[in-house]
């Protein structure tokens, strides 16, 4: 589903972000990508939700070769990935319900999908009680579920999630990866990138380790 | 599920945004109504000044077809000559009514209004000629009859002086050009000012917006997407912005609709302010609603495309 091939990431000034990583993460995987703070793990989240373009190499999504992708296309790459952020990155002017609805908003959905959906997705992290809840009202782990719920909405066959735990305590920590083990019980491939060594050892999912920009045991996913 | 057929899509689309665009509009009323009132008084500066010139145009008009004859007859000429003259003119069929105008009722006329009442003590003879006042008939009101009727009345020898008092309503078409001239330099340049207010607006609006705007980009919104509301805020206040200025010039025409007639009657005159036609009001919302679109599209294309996720 996701393939690195020999990818490089340059950034302008000179910065090796990434170098020649190769590894491929085939559909319905699920794993951990770690590495201290600086190593690349977010460098390699935004090459492939394309917010960055590789400098080398080639990246493959879903069988698409994203080096390629021209920019009017970038939306529609996009729509294939829920993304989850540490800072959520919701619209605080709008209720729960509306930021989960985005992104069938933006695919252009008709009204009753969207309200089943939207109402499946919140139930889904159990939050359907709060769908009428504007973000700032709610704690930090329920701002991080209805990231999630708006990431897996319109059931994208990739997921992304860039240190979701990051900023929760290990028994929130614990159920946001019950959450994602659960969608990838029903196929979603799913990368998380994540520094929480403990939780992550507990969980029995391949690990990707970067180091200064290459990845160390990239070969354990090669089958 | 896949997504609804296109059409409908892009129709409920269209009509969901345009709406919630709006409800954005009215949930920051004054700033809204501020955006939409300068856009209003923009518009409404030359759309009533082009009502005024419409107006007076249609006084001149009147003018023109009640272009009157000034015979000033010879001096030597006696009341009973000028009477005669008078008797056959007016069997003319150009010739709708005449008056005669003696010296004596002249200079009684000019004693009276003039205020040079002393000085025409101090002359010892009426220096004023006899006058025919004439009012052609409508059919020969038209320029061309009017220029041969003055001819014919030149060559009669008891006709020292034919005059057709058209030369001011030249000279006041002339100005009402020049008004009309100046107007639309003045609308080009508030049209202008439109598009910079509304640009200006949805600039402020997209900063504001920014992280609005990038994640709506990392979740796949496309580029039309984004700028859809923006566009139809531009469509609003463009819109709301010339139903301001109908108002502002429909007010300022009820004002001044009672004390015109008034001076009109005082004149003798049917004479009625005219109001914007159905037609020119349409067109006045179209302008607003063209110069606020191609306002937002002028911000939007600058501003929209430098902001991308990271």
């Amino acid at each position: 589903m996701i393939r690195f091939d020999n990818v490089s990431k340059r950034y302008p000034g000179g910065r090796e972000a990434l170098q020649a990583v190769n590894f491929h993460l085939p559909a319905g995987a699920m794993a951990f990508l770690t590495g201290h703070s600086g190593a690349g793990k977010s460098t390699l989240l935004k090459l492939i939700a394309l917010l960055e373009r590789t400098s080398r190499g080639q990246l493959f999504l879903d069988g698409e070769n994203l080096s390629r992708t021209r920019k009017r296309k970038i939306p529609f790459v996009r729509r294939k990935i829920g993304v989850i952020f540490q800072d959520h990155r919701l619209l605080f002017d709008r209720t729960v319900f509306d930021n989960v609805a985005l992104p069938l908003v933006i695919a252009g959905y008709r009204h009753q999908d969207t309200r089943r959906r939207v109402r499946a997705a919140l139930d889904k992290v159990g939050l359907l009680d709060k769908e009428r809840a504007l973000p700032v009202t709610l704690s930090g782990g329920e701002q991080q579920r209805v990231g999630i719920a708006r990431a897996v909405v319109n059931k994208p066959p990739v997921l992304l999630a860039d240190e979701p735990t990051g900023n929760l305590d290990p028994d929130l920590s614990r159920e946001i990866m019950v959450l994602f083990e659960q969608f990838n019980s029903v196929g979603v491939t799913i990368l998380i990138a994540s520094h929480d060594l403990d939780l992550i050892s507990r969980l029995h999912h391949p690990r990707l380790v970067l180091h200064a920009g290459r990845l160390v045991n990239g070969d354990i996913l090669d089958s | 599920m896949k997504p609804a057929n296109p059409l409908r899509t892009w129709l409920t689309r269209h009509a969901q945004v345009s709406l919630s665009s709006l409800g954005r509009l009215y949930r920051a009323p004054l700033a809204s109504f501020m955006t939409a009132a300068v856009i209003g008084i923009a518009l409404a500066l030359p759309a009533g000044l082009y009502l005024l010139t419409t107006n007076l145009q249609q006084l001149s008009d009147r003018w023109d077809s009640n272009a009157d004859f000034s015979l000033f007859l010879q001096q030597d000429l006696g009341i009973s000559q000028a009477q005669a003259l008078a008797g056959r003119l007016s069997d003319w069929p150009e010739i709708d009514t005449l008056q005669l105008i003696t010296p004596d009722a002249a200079l009684a006329e000019f004693r009276a209004h003039s205020g040079f009442g002393g000085t025409l003590d101090s002359l010892d003879k009426n220096p004023l000629p006899a006058v025919l006042a004439i009012k052609p008939a409508d059919r020969y009101s038209d320029a061309d009859s009017a220029a041969a009727l003055l001819e014919r009345l030149q060559a009669l020898p008891e006709v020292e002086l034919a005059q057709l008092d058209l030369q001011w309503v030249k000279r006041f078409n002339a100005m009402v050009d020049i008004v009309r001239r100046s107007i639309w330099i003045m609308a080009a340049l508030l049209g202008l000012a439109v598009l910079l207010i509304v640009g200006n607006t949805i600039r402020l609006e997209i900063q504001n917006r920014r992280s609005e705007i990038e994640i709506t980009k990392l979740i796949g919104a496309t580029n039309a997407f984004i700028r859809r509301p923006f566009l139809y805020a531009g469509f609003w206040y463009g819109l709301l912005g010339a139903i301001l200025a109908l108002l502002l010039i429909q007010l300022t025409f009820l004002q001044l609709h009672g004390p015109v007639h008034q001076l009109a009657e005082l004149y003798q005159s049917d004479f009625r302010l005219q109001a914007l036609t159905g037609n020119e009001a349409l067109a006045l919302l179209l302008a607003g609603i063209l110069l606020g679109l191609l306002g937002a599209l002028l911000a939007v294309g600058r501003h929209l495309a430098a902001i991308e996720p990271t």
